[in-house]
């Protein structure tokens, strides 16, 4: 797994909650620095994508591993 | 004007069911840089009291799964028993915070920090005599052409 600047554990929460808090979590990240988020909602996995496409926020990285999501997305 | 999207949203029921999905579009669209405005208007000015008492009613909703089946054999007049509500109410409220989803509370919180506009109906808060002291803060009031101003100049507008 690539190197992160912040971690956010978005477990167990379902929609919209993952992307508010990622939303949040970005706002206190310099641009070019890198948030991971883990989630259990499987639908995040199409909303981190569209998130990404959206806000124009890089997402790096989407993969599953042990039944949790794992997202690293770049603020720009 | 400036060049963000915008979404506009007329809210008009308020059980604890329809208050979501007001909410999470707010929420989400904010995050997503829109610029939102929420209507509220005649039931759903209950979205608005400090003190939510949102219940949801099985009552005249055949599409709401019931626990243990009751939906295939109660008879439909059953959910018109008191305390019917109250029990389903108590249901989904235990149902929702078990999978993680979260509080109408916590969401439109969520809105007012992500700063969607909340505009109350004045003519349905008189016509219901509803104090606005029982209303959050940070509303504004206004009619029909208050919605128009921002409807007029959104990408999307839903009727809830």
């Amino acid at each position: 797994m690539a190197t992160f600047d912040q971690e956010l554990d978005a477990s167990g929460l379902n929609c919209p909650l993952p992307i508010l808090r990622a939303k949040k979590s970005l706002a206190g990240l310099q641009a070019g620095q890198v948030l991971h988020i883990i989630a259990t909602d499987p639908g995040s996995v199409k909303d981190f994508e569209a998130f990404s496409k959206q806000t124009g926020n890089s997402l790096l990285e989407s993969r599953e591993e042990g039944g949790k999501f794992h997202f690293l997305i770049k603020k720009s | 004007m400036s060049d963000e999207k915008r979404l506009a949203i007329i809210a008009t029921k308020g059980t604890l069911d329809w208050a979501y999905p007001p909410f999470i579009l707010s929420s989400t669209a904010a995050a997503l840089g829109y610029e939102t405005q929420i209507f509220f208007t005649f039931y759903g000015l209950q979205l608005l009291r400090k003190k939510l008492a949102l219940k949801v009613s099985p009552l005249g909703n055949p599409g709401m799964p019931m626990p243990m089946g009751m939906d295939k054999w109660f008879p439909v007049l059953g959910t018109a028993i008191p305390g019917m509500q109250a029990i389903m109410t108590a249901m989904m409220k235990a149902k929702m915070k078990s999978k993680g989803v979260a509080s109408v509370e916590e969401l439109r919180s969520l809105c007012q920090e992500a700063e969607v506009k909340m505009v109350a109906c004045q003519m349905t808060v008189d016509l219901f005599d509803m104090n606005p002291a029982d209303f959050i803060d940070g509303i504004e009031y206004g009619g029909a052409a208050t919605f128009f101003e921002f409807a007029g100049e959104a990408d999307i507008v839903l009727y809830v």
